[in-house]
């Protein structure tokens, strides 16, 4: 494929994965700006998200759309709440301690695992996307002495994939739009600048941290609601979810939700275009020492204002 | 007793109890604790940044690897005996120990982690990328013939037995003799508060790095041994699962405590073993027992022990 | 030391033992020898599954379970081996080769396994192999890698039930330029698996006077593919993929969604698609592409005896899915690999008068004599033909088309074409 066509496909599909990796990334963000806890049980969600929108999908009727609109909206609210339930009983008696609840997560994340294995099984499972349309994409080029429109071979996406795109770029000013200008957003806000202060005012602390656990929870089932109808539900897909929102986060700044969309832009976008250029497995170990170099030169991270 | 009378007397003790069962434990156990002590080792290494210096680091996967492939490499495409390849193996982790301290240092807390997490990322990612040399994750074995040391099969089950404990105890007493002496002091130093311990005039960068470097090379050398002793190399070993391994070891066992890894690494390894018997779900057992552990022992085994009973515990 | 002395000796410790009395609580703080000797003969032939019942190869280790429980029930229907009823003991070995060790250990010194048996992952035989060599435990992987034949391993790593990847690709290579093009893409894991399918198929097509004309290795944390499809040079005329892993489903889907209507001729190991529904939404493309089968999935028109008799015993449908759920699609190309090696097990202890683990060099000297093996019950998935030296059987390939959804044989590789010649002699290592 020629150069320009070849790196508009890895830019089109680098859009797919950053938006559902800033879906995943603002949940992580959150929980890490609000709670200071380091959610390693997250990937976990993400893929719970995945397979209980693949449940969901097979028990609901009425065809590929209906259901898929049901998975949408079930699926993320039974994983908010799973997760708001793991906060109370465990993670608020660990009092939040950074290490005890990387330990903690990391046994949740165990414990999910084998479950979704004795249950969902070891297969990787499909659910039929809603719409999903193969779109050949025109290219320019300058031939005989004009501009001349041609469908390259291979160029080409799929409605479902600018879906995902734009359900991203939707749930992310949602959120947004709840941080900024809604009560519990305020409250959110108050817990995460002083949780004692915020005590002291009055705020429900315990409660807020249990909603904060929960809507984090949900942001990555939703993304994984998101990205099943093009890869499959199978109970291992959350650990290199985990890893790529990690990076994400920090790269971005920790707690700074502005950051992580930006930086899953610049990760999804590097991901697909540094493909480009190298061999794929050449390509991974670059664009992984590039996230390693810039945090050792801007430990902050690229917009983050100060160490926290 | 004095309390250096009572540490002597308990990790000699241990040392003691573990040449001792060389002779009486049956076959099974028997290559359980030689491996156990290992994967203790290594959780030695790991323990001498988080449990001292406070460094949490999610990478220790490469140093592991770094002196299992040192090792494994220089017998296989360079004919190197297995002394020399040990140490081949050996000065590969504190080679990448130096340059990944060098640049990771400059970042702390989850920045630390991540990073660390990525330079790992990357050594995984390169023993792939070298399939031709490596043979990848399929790895490739270390035959017995090349693993007489001195005149030593170390397949024999005795001499592998006896080979690790003799790094075990190396390093268990190493790492008991540094956090004593003025070095391991300004770790501690650093772990309780960073700030105060360079207003003191300590050289803080340099100290870590220290421990960066002490850190992967004892890392390092479990992991050229244990391929030495269980004669495969495989690129399995550089996962993130192998980084997160130590640091479960260490928080469960107790984090800066001598003993904790040894008795932190032997309680998962059985955890998994046995209830592997009895049911499939045994990562869900090991899932559940994590978080009671983190609920209920907070400290870890070691750390409790402290608490409860020897408040001298090293 | 000749074998006589050997055994003669097993028998007088076990006797000193009867004498001396001991109870099993003591028995089991003896040293190996003494725990084993101490078996009696009437009791069960233990065969240590190493089963891939968690992480990656955990689809495979379900199908692999239920195969060889299936072989076991049948063998002992029939009056079990040399009259001793067969129990497989099972353990998970995370699909992890440290794990893996570990099992090979507990079979030879704690569950007093006669025999270790059916590891898939090269990486986990891998790891393994060498423990099971020290331990002088018998070890059958059902595995497709080269490591058993390319010498790696040790006298006591044997794969009699299935043929390896060396001789898989080779056997395709005539198929592929004969009748699909001659400039072949490989798409492949970038690593071991994968790169032995890069380097035999390579030399295979170029001995056929083909040639491959792009190499696509993908990392094996990838979980999207289309990025790396542009990659494929535009004179490709057979696109040749094999994956494999969980993402392997996303990777056929992605391809046909890249090519659209104007594809190539595209060739692929099953290993793409094992365990998954051909009837999975986004898979219509594959229409008119061919697979390579270990064992062909859908019963075909001219189906034998002995693979109505195996699918029957496992409870598979002609569709190559349980009968109890047609969307539990079996590892139908690798997983007879169980089965035959159970029945070569039974041969070579049969063969060897195999009364205990003191006759475990004397299996395996049966097992390196065999040479022939019929197409029968024991061996549903064609002839077979075992060379004794490098430990490593070879049998019949499948190359099938997908007609109507379904995979329909279209050509056979025989036994020869998969022949290559020896890389190593296992017999000359001691016992």
């Amino acid at each position: 494929m020629d150069f320009g066509p070849y790196l508009m496909l890895a830019t089109l599909e680098g859009a797919v994965l950053a938006a559902v990796l800033a879906l995943m990334a603002s949940g992580l963000s959150l929980v890490f700006g609000v709670m200071r806890v380091v959610n390693v049980a997250h990937g976990e969600f993400y893929m719970l998200g995945a397979v209980l929108a693949w449940w969901v999908t097979s028990m609901v009727g009425g065809g590929p759309a209906v259901a898929f609109v049901a998975a949408l909206i079930v699926v993320p609210v039974i994983v908010g709440a799973l997760a708001a339930a793991a906060d109370m009983t465990v993670l608020k008696r660990l009092e939040y301690d950074p290490e005890r609840t990387i330990v903690a997560t990391i046994g949740l994340l165990y414990i999910l695992q084998q479950v979704t294995l004795m249950t969902y099984g070891a297969d990787a499972r499909p659910v039929v996307p809603p719409f999903n349309t193969r779109l050949a994409l025109p290219w320019l080029e300058w031939s005989d002495g004009g501009l001349h429109m041609f469908w390259p071979w291979g160029l080409s996406t799929t409605t479902y994939k600018l879906f995902v795109i734009v359900a991203g770029i939707v749930i992310l000013s949602a959120v947004w739009a709840m941080m900024r200008h809604s009560r519990i957003g305020l409250l959110m806000r108050a817990t995460q600048l002083d949780s004692e202060m915020a005590q002291a005012f009055g705020i429900p602390v315990e409660r807020v941290y249990a909603l904060v656990f929960g809507i984090g929870a949900g942001l990555a089932a939703l993304a994984g609601v998101l990205i099943v109808p093009i890869q499959q539900a199978h109970y291992l897909m959350g650990g290199d979810a985990l890893l790529l929102s990690f990076i994400v986060v920090i790269i971005g700044g920790l707690g700074s939700l502005a950051g992580t969309i930006v930086a899953a832009l610049l990760i999804g976008l590097s991901d697909g275009i540094i493909s480009v250029f190298f061999s794929p497995t050449l390509a991974k170990i670059i664009a992984t020492l590039l996230v390693a170099f810039v945090l050792v030169f801007r430990p902050q991270g690229l917009f983050g204002t100060r160490d926290r | 007793m004095t309390e250096t009378q009572k540490i002597l007397v308990l990790h000699v003790g241990l040392i003691a109890l573990l040449f001792a069962l060389n002779f009486i434990l049956p076959a099974y156990h028997h290559g359980n604790l030689a491996r156990v002590m290992v994967l203790a080792t290594y959780a030695i290494g790991y323990n001498v940044m988080l449990g001292y210096t406070g460094l949490l680091s999610l990478g220790h996967a490469m140093f592991f690897a770094a002196g299992m492939y040192g090792m494994a490499l220089s017998i296989r495409h360079l004919g190197f005996a297995p002394a020399p390849a040990l140490l081949v193996g050996i000065a590969s982790g504190a080679g990448l120990a130096l340059v990944v301290g060098l640049l990771a240092l400059r970042t702390a807390g989850v920045a630390f982690m991540i990073v660390t997490l990525m330079f790992a990322q990357t050594v995984y990612l390169t023993i792939l990328l070298a399939g031709r040399w490596t043979r990848g994750d399929e790895g490739f074995v270390i035959q017995q013939h090349e693993r007489v040391l001195w005149g030593i099969d170390l397949s024999d089950p005795s001499s592998r037995y006896l080979a690790a404990l003799t790094l075990f105890a190396i390093c268990l007493f190493a790492t008991l003799n540094l956090i004593r002496r003025p070095l391991g002091r300004v770790f501690v130093a650093i772990r309780e508060n960073e700030e105060r311990a360079r207003l003191l005039g300590y050289n803080v960068f340099r100290a870590k790095l220290f421990s960066v470097v002490i850190s992967g090379t004892i890392s390092a050398a479990a992991g050229a041994s244990y391929g030495l002793l269980f004669g495969y190399a495989g690129a399995t070993f550089a996962t993130v699962q192998y980084s997160i391994f130590p640091l479960l070891w260490v928080l469960l066992g107790g984090t800066g405590t001598i003993i904790g890894p040894f008795l932190g690494a032997l309680f998962m390894f059985y955890l998994i073993d046995l209830s592997s018997g009895v049911t499939n779900a045994y990562m869900l057992i090991a899932g559940v027992a994590l978080v009671v552990l983190v609920m209920f022992a907070p400290q870890g085994i070691a750390g409790e022990l402290r608490r409860r009973i020897w408040s001298w515990l090293p | 030391m000749s074998k006589s002395s050997e055994s003669k000796s097993a028998v007088s410790r076990r006797s000193a033992l009867k004498t001396l009395g001991l109870g099993a609580g003591a028995a089991a703080a003896l040293p190996l020898w003494a725990r084993y000797s101490s078996a009696e003969t009437a009791a069960p032939i233990r065969i240590g599954f190493q089963k891939h019942a968690t992480g990656i190869g955990a689809a495979y280790g379900r199908w692999y379970d239920r195969t060889s429980q299936a072989a076991v029930r049948l063998i002992n229907e029939a009056g079990g081996i040399n009259g001793r009823m067969v129990e497989l003991v099972t353990e998970d070995d995370g699909t992890d080769p440290k794990r893996g060790a570990e099992v090979i250990e507990k079979f030879a010194t704690q569950s007093n396994c006669d025999v270790a048996f059916g590891t898939l992952f090269s990486h986990v035989v891998v790891g393994s192999a060498p423990r099971a060599g020290e331990l002088k435990l018998p070890y059958f992987v059902v595995s497709e890698g080269h490591h058993v034949a390319s010498g790696m391993l040790n006298r006591y790593t044997v794969q009699p039930g299935i043929t390896d990847v060396k001789s898989q690709v080779q056997a395709m290579a005539p198929f592929v330029s004969q009748n699909l093009g001659k400039k072949v893409t490989m798409i492949f894991p970038d690593y071991a698996f994968g790169h032995d399918h890069r380097d035999f198929f390579t030399a295979a097509i170029e001995a056929q006077g083909g040639e491959v004309v792009g190499l696509i290795p993908i990392p094996p944390t990838e979980t999207s593919f289309t990025k790396y499809f542009p990659k494929i040079p535009r004179e490709t005329e057979v696109i040749y993929h094999v994956m494999v892993g969980p993402g392997v489903l996303t990777f056929v889907k992605e391809l046909g969604e890249f090519f659209g209507p104007s594809r190539p001729e595209i060739f692929g190991f099953i290993d793409s698609l094992e365990a998954v529904d051909l009837a999975s939404p986004g898979l219509e493309f594959l229409e008119g592409t061919y697979f390579w089968e270990g064992n062909p999935r859908y019963a075909q028109p001219d189906q034998t005896e002995y693979d109505k008799h195996f699918r029957a015993a496992i409870g598979i449908d002609e569709n190559g899915a349980s009968i109890n759920d047609s969307k539990d699609v079996s590892t139908y190309a690798h997983m007879f690999g169980c089965w035959e090696t159970l029945y070569v097990i039974k041969a070579g202890m049969e063969a060897a008068g195999y009364a205990g683990p003191q006759d475990r060099a004397k299996l395996i000297e049966a097992v390196e004599a065999i040479t022939t093996m019929p197409h029968s019950n024991e061996h549903p998935q064609g002839a077979k033909v075992f060379n004794g030296k490098t430990h490593q059987v070879f049998g019949p390939q499948y190359i099938s088309k997908v007609v109507d959804g379904k995979l329909m044989v279209v050509h056979t590789a025989s036994i020869e074409d998969g022949m290559y010649p020896d890389e190593v002699d296992y017999t000359t290592q001691a016992l």
